[in-house]
């Protein structure tokens, strides 16, 4: 055992100091993103959430032309037929293609989703910015506003702002069903924003950086805002999903998109009453296709949190 | 503490009128009033109607006297129905959503958390799927859908099961299975990884050293840990469940007040679409209160952090 320790100088050589290969970084360097993309393409549940979105968007442009038919033509002599060569997914109770409809309501809401998810996103991050860099109590106050926003429950407010926002006896408009959603849908990203600046605010490299002479607006645009893009990235992924959840519950109860237009949702809520007659395809394929993009979202959504941040990892 | 509680309650009495507020002004900014519409009404008729309700006074004045009957616990009279107050139809409906909530929220506090922990118990093994798959069906399908299927599949071939309606027990089954699901995915998802963060403490490798039973070790040490972030969600658990009343009440013919809403909203009966907001917000609110406080209470933690604000 000792003679094992026993070292001697000639066991030893001296290293080549002229030789700088050894310090030489001698695979290419991964940036940020591209190894965020290295994580998620592992994630085999996320890519697959990912090809369905692609997919749902290609055929929400395309798919309503495949069939031949168009979303608001009516042909009463072929009412609820069930899905065959001619009607891929059926005919509603209207004689209305069913394929073409689905797809036409896919579009609408993806369209719904997206865009209310972008105005939470841009609204959310300019109250919570704001909110991070302002004095402790100015802080407070807004934070205090937005708690209460945030304890009133999202569909409520979003029910109570598209009745009034509506016609009597017509249903509403893509711009009610965004402006209702957005109006109280902007504060948890208000939230997240907030506490991310704050969070990093404190941070030693926000430190290193303002004791070099940094100004607060480079640290802002150089630290703070690279830093929160990952989180905030996630959460728009998982907001979509939400705001097609009240797009759809709104749809079911009668408050969606003013018919012959039609989202998931209204098509769901007119094939409730071909399940009473035993056409059950009407509300199941629509069904089919919002749990589709619920799931594909959720699933791209985590996939995003994980491959954002591996400490994360659940 | 007491203070702590103090700055609470005010916070929910702001937010509970807060919602009057925006209610009542979203509702009287709706264009035109409630008995225009029904034409050919002799103009006495029509001032005696408006006088009745009160809206023949400027809104000021009517916001005043709509904040006092609230106070005296009146929520208005509804617009359409001549006969029931929205208190009547609170009473009603609220005791059968009440009922409805409540057994979802007891199956998905009970298998939500069993099930994650057995899927952190058993990590990449069967029950870990499981509950993987529970939790992406939970989590992408809406109540809506859910309730819908269920009618389908089980109720339309089960004779056990109605296919709707409201009275006896098997009656409560499987609205409150299909308003429970979305609720229960998202506790079993949120209790696997807290468990799986729990089973890596320290903590649990003293207490498995010490020679404690597996089970005690388990059920002592890391469940009581886990489930505290499972507890922190229970108020917008309660939040989703009075939103998800609403669809699954409609689908499964249930008389709750979830129903009169929905049909509140069809009629555009204004005051009994205010007078259930705002029940619901006073519900809702008082919710929160009890959870944040009894989350205090559990975890002492949360009392020394928020204490030191």
């Amino acid at each position: 055992m000792k003679a094992d320790l026993d070292f001697r100088p000639e066991m030893f050589e001296v290293a080549d100091k002229t030789d700088l290969n050894v310090d030489k970084i001698r695979r290419p360097s991964i940036k940020f993103w591209p190894d965020v993309w290295r994580r998620l393409k592992m994630n085999k549940l996320a890519m697959l959430g990912l090809t369905l979105i692609i997919a749902m968007i290609v055929m929400a442009f395309i798919g309503v032309k495949l069939s031949g038919y168009t979303y608001f033509e009516q042909n009463l002599k072929l009412r609820n037929t069930h899905p065959n060569m001619e009607f891929w997914f059926g005919t509603d109770e209207l004689g209305r293609d069913m394929f073409t409809r689905v797809w036409y309501g896919a579009r609408y809401s993806l369209a719904i989703g997206v865009i209310a998810a972008f105005i939470d996103f841009v609204i959310g991050i300019t109250y919570g910015g704001i909110a991070g860099i302002s004095s402790r109590r100015v802080d407070a106050i807004m934070m205090r506003v937005a708690e209460v926003i945030y304890s009133i429950p999202y569909l409520l407010i979003v029910i109570l702002l598209s009745v009034v926002l509506t016609q009597e006896g017509g249903g509403s408009s893509m711009f009610v069903l965004i402006l209702a959603m957005s109006l109280t849908g902007w504060v948890p990203m208000a939230i997240l924003v907030r506490g991310q600046v704050l969070q990093l605010k404190e941070s030693e490299y926000s430190l290193a950086s303002e004791s070099l002479g940094a100004t607060k607006s480079w640290i802002l645009k150089k630290h703070i805002f690279p830093n929160t893009l990952g989180p905030i990235l996630v959460n728009v992924t998982l907001t979509i999903p939400r705001a097609i959840f009240a797009e759809a519950t709104l749809g079911f109860l009668g408050l969606g998109l003013q018919a012959p237009m039609s989202s998931l949702g209204t098509l769901a809520n007119d094939g409730l009453a071909g399940l009473a007659v035993g056409n059950a395809y009407q509300i199941i394929i629509p069904a089919i296709f919002i749990s589709l993009i619920m799931f594909s979202f959720n699933v791209l959504g985590d996939g995003l949190r994980d491959a954002l941040d591996p400490r994360l990892r659940k | 503490m007491s203070k702590y509680l103090l700055k609470r309650l005010f916070m929910s009495l702001v937010t509970i009128w807060a919602v009057i507020t925006i209610t009542f002004a979203l509702m009287h900014s709706v264009p035109g009033d409630p008995f225009r519409s029904e034409s050919k009404m002799p103009p006495a008729v029509y001032e005696n109607l408006l006088s009745q309700y009160g809206l023949d006074k400027p809104v000021p004045q009517q916001y005043v006297i709509y904040l006092g009957n609230l106070l005296q616990g009146d929520l208005g009279a509804s617009m359409k129905s001549r006969v029931e107050t929205v208190n009547d139809m609170v009473e009603r409906g609220f005791p059968v959503s009440a009922q409805l909530g409540a057994q979802a929220l007891l199956i998905a506090i009970v298998f939500g958390p069993a099930l994650g922990s057995l899927a952190a118990l058993y990590q990449n093994k069967f029950p870990d799927y499981l509950s993987m798959v529970i939790a992406i069906i939970g989590i992408s399908v809406p109540s809506f859908i859910m309730g819908t299927v269920l009618i389908q599949f089980v109720a339309r071939n089960v004779a056990y099961f109605p296919i709707g309606g409201w009275g006896t027990w098997q009656h409560t089954l499987l609205p409150s299975f299909a308003l429970a699901l979305m609720p229960l995915a998202t506790m079993a998802r949120l209790m696997r990884s807290s468990m799986l963060e729990v089973l890596n403490q320290d903590y649990i490798k003293t207490a498995k050293s010490k020679g404690i039973r597996k089970s005690a070790v388990i059920l002592k040490h890391a469940v009581r840990n886990a489930i505290l972030p499972v507890i922190s969600i229970l108020g917008t658990t309660i939040s989703n469940l009075l939103v998800g009343s609403f669809v699954i009440e409609k689908i499964f013919g249930i008389p709750g007040l979830g129903r009169f809403f929905v049909q509140s909203i069809s009629n555009r009966d204004y005051t009994l679409i205010m007078g259930t907001t705002i029940f619901y917000a006073i519900i809702l609110v008082a919710m929160l209160f009890i959870v944040d406080i009894a989350y205090m209470l559990i975890d002492p933690r949360i009392k020394l952090a928020k204490e030191g604000r």
